[in-house]
Order: structure tokens, then C-alpha cells, then sequence
């Protein structure tokens, strides 16, 4: 006796935008009977998790300031992933970005350098994660090396990288020898009082929009596509595989260093060990959460922060674990990804042993 | 129906905030740990302070803990405890100090402890722990126990605590063993016992036949006792993890300071300063000596006393670096404060070279 998948004829466009609510809804019974079993309330778990934050202008905007780098990473991450290449290094690409764009102002802290700063520095990040991202596309046009390996190990490179500056030629003079530099004095303005949200988040939509624009209205994003789902019709079609290694590396690249000074001069103010948190892996799960669309990206960056969000309040209003919010987190991935799975495929109960 | 009252109780209270006046409250006091709790380590040892803190003070506080929250990521951790009616909350890894301050400006009403940082403010605390005061009394456990002069230790980040740790350690053992070596593998994490562990066997590997460590997990103690080597536990008595090989434990005991902290703060006295307390403070101790002879074992106790009561100072003058010039001598007979807590220099006779 085995499970079977077979494909259904034709799926509704409907039917496809509802399997993700449908999930986030089965995801949300599976938590409460979990917290149920724990003795607490999941009414109350859910008023916390998800209907506080969600109606608080605090939490609205701490979720957007934590959706962001996750949003503008996976965002030029899709454009890999469309075309089958597996950037797994986008969390070096990030520290490397903001490492390349805090030049600027950790030079310019303490004069009176002016605003100028702050668009220099973001492009200079930009342009480093770009060039970063340039060695696992290099190597594998020039060498066949797989750039799932490459893109990966470099994060470790980068993240000693930033240890090194940060503890050697970069360090705060008055910082008693910690591993930090100095506070920038150029920082993200803030857009509303009281909270966090800086003006970096606004970059996130508008990167998602120029997505959508590039990869449904424009020759290149048709060849992004073909290359993922047929690579021999886009070879025919005269689209360089080469060229799209290339091209795909550098938007991803860019995109994650952008995010990474975004992030610094947005949130942290300064650079120090470990200022990402683990947002260049993160942003995996939500370009598939997201199915590699951009509205789609943005529903799934809103999502993950929610539950990060939601998590810490479920911390401190209700006392429940941190393993929850992680258990939680795992069971909504599983849920979308397996209500794509079932909008896609039927399941049939085979019975009878194949002849 | 619960839910809706719950919450309109948790709005009666941020909304008490705002107006002091209404007091009578349970006074909420908040912890941020970089760790798990079940780190059985430093965040692990925090927490037990939390928790002798609600059992000594019962129904008059109620606390709250936030675990393995990423340094870069915690400001917001701080700031949901400060807008959820903490009056008091202790952040409790370096790496927390900007977002700790950046917090404390918006809520100059709740009072915010960080831990092992030196930047203060109107609402901002300090408090730190002489470890190193444990690391020498380890030293000389170590100077006595070793057959092959060679001591592993397994380091975390070189941040002036645990370079004055190392320093400690070595100065230690050298007063009772001049030959003795120690050799460094820095594992670049607080608490990662796949890393920890790796950093144990290479340290064991090149002939180290006890382990030390500046890390949190008891992995580094456990590959010792599967080599049938010595060690020592870490932050908190680690004992059941290595029965056969442990020495002892350098314990953090936070929790006189997190009940003598609340205590100010529900008496309406609290004040930001710093606190850096050793063995005569009571916030460091030293877990049961195993495994040794008796003669050792007293040895190492006399140290400890002679510490506590300040007969002996680890870094008791003259302290000569790595390349065997004398450091200046700022303190009284002994290096001081400033020098310890800035420290990024090795002693003479460490044979690593300082990642700078």
C-alpha cells in the first residue's frame, strides 16, 4: 500500500491564490491544538500571536522594518531561482554589501559629511554584494564549479571578513577593545514617531514592483523564465546561458548588499559580528513562500516576520516557550508547501502491489 | 470572554505605566538572554537567578524572559518587554548594549541592567562578574593536575573578558607550574556544542590533557571525559555532564544582585552605576573540587580564599606581556579595573598569537 501524486488536469487560478490562506489557516488549527495540549488557551494565543501585532501601529511597523531585508534578498534571489541557479550565499552577499557600504559612514562619522552619504553608501552596498556575488558566477561559467558550493562557503568568508575589520583596523578606538565600530552619524530617517520604521523599508515594494515590471514586461525577464523552464528552448531561442548566470548573480548580489546596508543604517547604526541574523537563508524560504512572485514575497517576508513577532509577545503575555514559535514557524512552511503540493497533485491510495 | 479581560488587564497595566500613580502592581521584571535557557551554561545560570529572584520576592514581582534572541535583533525584543509594563529589565549579553541604550532613551520611565557592557545612562546599569578571579583558581588546579604541561582552552570571542580569563588562568598555573603551556582554539560562538566540541578534540589532539573553557555548552567537557581527560565546567556546576573529569565549575551566581536590584527598584531606590563583583560579592563561585588529591584540593581552596579575601589578586603586579616587558602597574600593587576590562594583551609565556 503507497501514497501516490498524480497531476490534476487544471488547476483554477482561484484555487491557486487560495492555497496559501487555506495553509495559513491550517497552520493556525495546528498551533492552537498544540497549545491546547499545553494547557493554554489558543484563543488567547492567537489574540497574541497574530491579532495584537496586526492591529497595533507599533507592530505593524516592527514588522515591516523585519520584513524588509528578508523582502529586498528574496526578491533578487527569485530572478536565480527562475532561472534554476542556486545562490545559497545571499547571506554573505549581505554582510559584504553592508560592509562595502559602511565604509562611508564609518569615514564620515563625527565630521560633518552631510546627507549625501546615506545614497552613496547604499549604492556602494549594492555594488559590493554585486561584485561579491560575482565569484560563485564567475567560477562556474569559467569552470563548471557549482555555485550551490561556492555561493555557500563564501558566507563563512565574508562573516570572518567583518570579524576581522571589525576587531583589527575598524574598531570603536573608545570601544575598550570590543568588536564594533564606532555609531554612524548618517542614518536612515525615521518615518513615523515613536517606532522603528525607517525609510529603508520603502525600498523592499519598490524592488518588488521593479521585478514584476522586469520579469513580465521585458525580453530579459522572458529569458529568465526560459532559461529556468527550458533551458534548450532558450538556448534555441539565442539566450546565452553564460550571460544569464552572469546577469541573474549580479541582481541577486546587488539586491542582498543593498539589504545589508539597509539594515545597518536603517536598524543597527554601527557594524558589528553578526548583523544579520541569518536574513540570507531566511529570505530563501520566503521567495518559495512567495512562489517566486513578487506580491507573493511580500505576503511571505510579512508572514515570517509576523511569526517572529508574534513569537516574542507569545514570550512574554502568555509565558510560552521559544520552541513553540519555532515549531510553529516549521508547521506554516510545511502547510504552504504542501497545500501547493495538493492544489498541483491529487493523492491516491494505491493498493494493489505494481505488476 | 477570558481573553478580552486578559487584555484589557494587559492595557490597564501599560496604561498604569503611563500614570505612576497607580502603583499596587506586581512589579514586572523582564530578562533577555542571547542563549537557550537550557544552555546549562551562562543563560542557563541567568535564569536561575530569574528564578530565585521570583521565589524570593513571591508575589510582589512577576518576570518575564525573552531566550536566544540574535544580537543584531534585539532591540525590538528589549523594546515589547519596556511597552508590556517591565519596570526593570536585565539584557544579559554584551552584544545588547546599543539596542539596550537606544531603548532606554525612549522609556526613561523603566530602568534597563546590561550586563558585561560599559556604556551607562540616567536609566542604565552596568553589572559584570570577576571571572577571572575563578579562571586563576582554576590555573593552579591546572599547574598541579597536568602530566603533559599542555591545556586546552577552548575560547569564544577575544573580547576583554575572556582575555583577561585566559590571562587569569595562566597566570594562575604558572605560579604553581612553570612549564606549563596553554594552547588556544578560538571557536568564534558563545554556544555551539558541534563547534565547541571540535575545538575540544583538536585541543586534545595536540596533546592537551585538560580542557578550559569560554563557552557556553558542556560539549568541551564531555569530549574530555570521553578521552578519560580532565576539564572544567563552565557558568554553572556541569558536573553531571563528565563525573569522571571535571575539576570544577567557575558558577555565575546572579542571584543576590537580581534580588538586591529589584529590592531598589520596589523601594524606589534604584540608581544606574556599575557592579562588578568577584568572590566576596558572592557573584562568582566555585562548584565542589573533584577528581583531585586532597593536597590539590587545598591548595585550590586556600586560592579561593585568599582571593575572596583579598590577600591575593590574579593580576597582582609585576604582570609581564607576551613579549616579556613589564605592563604599567595602574592599580594599587595590582593592574587596574580599567586595565582588566579592557585587556588585549597576553601574558608572557601563552603561545597563541592575540586575533586583533
Amino acid at each position: 500500500m503507497r501514497l501516490e501524486l498524480v497531476p490534476r488536469g487544471d488547476v483554477s487560478p482561484w484555487a491557486r491564490a487560495l492555497a496559501p490562506v487555506a495553509a495559513v489557516v491550517a497552520a493556525i488549527l495546528i498551533g492552537g491544538l498544540v497549545v491546547a495540549l499545553m494547557g493554554r488557551s489558543p484563543l488567547a494565543a492567537f489574540q497574541v500571536y497574530f491579532v495584537d501585532t496586526l492591529s497595533e501601529d507599533w507592530g505593524l511597523q516592527e514588522m515591516a522594518v523585519k520584513a524588509t531585508p528578508l523582502l529586498i534578498i528574496a526578491v533578487g534571489l527569485s530572478f536565480c531561482f527562475r532561472a534554476s541557479l542556486w545562490n545559497i550565499g545571499a547571506e554573505g552577499q549581505f554582510i559584504i554589501g553592508a560592509l562595502v557600504g559602511g565604509i562611508l559612514p564609518l569615514y564620515t562619522a563625527g565630521t560633518e559629511a552631510g546627507a549625501w552619504v546615506i545614497p552613496a553608501a547604499m549604492v556602494l552596498g549594492a555594488l559590493g554584494g554585486l561584485a561579491y556575488a560575482m565569484i560563485p558566477a564567475l567560477l562556474r561559467v569559467a569552470f563548471g564549479v557549482s555555485e550551490i558550493l561556492t555561493s555557500l562557503m563564501l558566507v563563512y568568508v565574508a562573516d570572518l571578513t567583518l570579524d576581522y575589520l571589525v576587531r583589527g583596523p575598524w574598531k570603536d578606538p573608545k570601544g575598550f577593545n570590543f568588536p564594533q565600530t564606532v555609531n554612524f552619524d548618517a542614518t536612515l530617517p525615521y518615518l513615523a514617531e515613536g517606532g522603528r520604521l525607517h525609510a529603508g523599508v520603502l525600498v523592499g515594494p519598490a524592488l518588488a514592483l521593479l521585478a514584476w515590471f522586469v520579469i513580465s514586461r521585458t525580453l530579459f525577464g522572458f529569458g529568465v523564465r526560459v532559461a529556468g523552464e527550458a533551458p534548450k528552448a532558450a538556448r534555441f531561442a539565442g539566450f546565452s546561458a553564460n550571460r544569464m548566470v552572469i546577469a541573474a548573480f549580479a541582481i541577486s548580489g546587488a539586491a542582498a548588499g543593498l539589504a545589508g546596508i539597509v539594515e545597518v543604517l536603517g536598524q543597527i547604526g554601527q557594524l558589528k559580528p553578526g548583523i544579520s541574523s541569518g536574513y540570507g537563508f531566511t529570505a530563501i524560504t520566503v521567495a518559495f513562500l512567495g512562489r517566486l512572485h513578487p506580491l507573493g514575497m511580500i505576503f511571505g517576508a510579512l508572514v515570517v516576520a509576523l511569526t517572529v513577532i508574534g513569537g516574542e509577545s507569545a514570550q512574554i503575555a502568555l509565558k510560552l516557550p521559544l520552541d513553540l514559535t519555532r515549531a510553529f514557524q516549521g508547521v506554516l512552511l510545511m502547510c504552504v508547501l504542501a497545500a501547493d503540493a495538493l492544489v498541483s497533485y491529487r493523492v491516491r491510495l494505491v493498493t494493489v502491489a505494481r505488476a | 470572554m477570558k481573553t478580552v479581560l486578559k487584555i484589557a488587564g494587559a492595557l490597564a497595566i501599560v496604561a498604569g505605566l503611563a500614570a505612576p500613580a497607580a502603583a499596587a502592581d506586581k512589579l514586572k521584571v523582564g530578562f533577555v538572554y542571547v542563549g537557550p535557557i537550557g544552555d546549562f551554561g551562562y543563560s542557563y545560570q541567568h535564569n536561575q537567578g530569574r528564578l530565585a529572584l521570583e521565589k524570593a520576592l513571591g508575589e510582589k514581582v512577576e518576570t518575564t524572559y525573552l531566550e536566544n534572541v540574535p544580537e543584531a535583533d534585539s532591540e525590538r525584543a528589549i523594546e515589547q518587554l519596556a511597552r508590556t509594563g517591565h519596570k526593570l529589565i536585565f539584557t544579559t549579553s554584551f552584544g545588547f548594549m546599543e539596542p539596550t541604550l537606544k531603548v532606554a532613551k525612549k522609556y526613561p520611565n523603566v530602568f534597563f541592567e546590561h550586563a558585561t557592557g560599559y556604556k551607562r545612562d540616567k536609566n542604565v546599569a552596568t553589572y559584570s562578574a570577576k571571572f577571572h578571579e575563578g579562571r586563576y583558581v582554576q590555573g593552579v588546579i591546572a599547574g598541579k593536575m597536568t602530566k603533559s604541561n599542555v591545556i586546552g582552552y577552548v575560547a569564544s570571542f577575544p573580547i576583554p573578558e575572556v582575555v583577561s580569563g585566559i590571562n587569569s588562568f595562566m597566570l594562575g598555573a604558572q605560579s604553581v607550574n612553570p612549564n606549563i603551556k596553554v594552547k588556544i582554539v578560538w571557536a568564534n560562538t558563545w554556544f555551539d556544542p558541534g563547534k565547541e566540541a571540535d575545538a575540544a578534540k583538536a585541543l586534545l589532539d595536540q596533546g592537551a590533557d585538560i580542557i578550559t573553557q569560554h563557552t557556553d555548552s558542556p560539549a568541551p567537557l564531555q569530549q574530555a571525559e570521553a578521552r578519560g581527560k580532565l576539564a572544567f565546567g563552565q557558568a554553572s556546576d556541569m558536573i553531571r555532564f563528565a563525573p569522571k573529569s571535571i575539576l570544577t565549575s567557575i558558577v555565575d551566581h546572579w542571584d543576590d544582585y537580581y534580588i538586591a536590584r529589584t529590592k531598589l527598584v520596589l523601594d524606589g531606590k534604584w540608581k544606574s552605576e556599575d557592579t562588578w563583583g568577584g568572590f566576596a560579592a558572592n557573584m562568582v563561585n566555585m562548584a565542589p573540587f573533584t577528581n583531585m588529591p586532597d593536597d590539590v584540593k587545598k591548595m585550590a581552596e586556600d586560592t579561593e580564599q585568599a582571593i575572596k579575601s583579598g590577600k591575593l589578586n590574579p593580576f597582582k603586579c609585576p604582570v609581564y606581556d607576551q613579549e616579556g616587558k613589564e605592563v604599567p602597574c595602574k592599580g594599587n600593587g595590582a593592574l587596574s579595573d580599567e586595565q582588566v576590562l579592557g585587556m588585549n594583551f597576553y601574558v608572557k609565556g601563552i603561545d597563541d598569537k592575540l586575533p586583533k
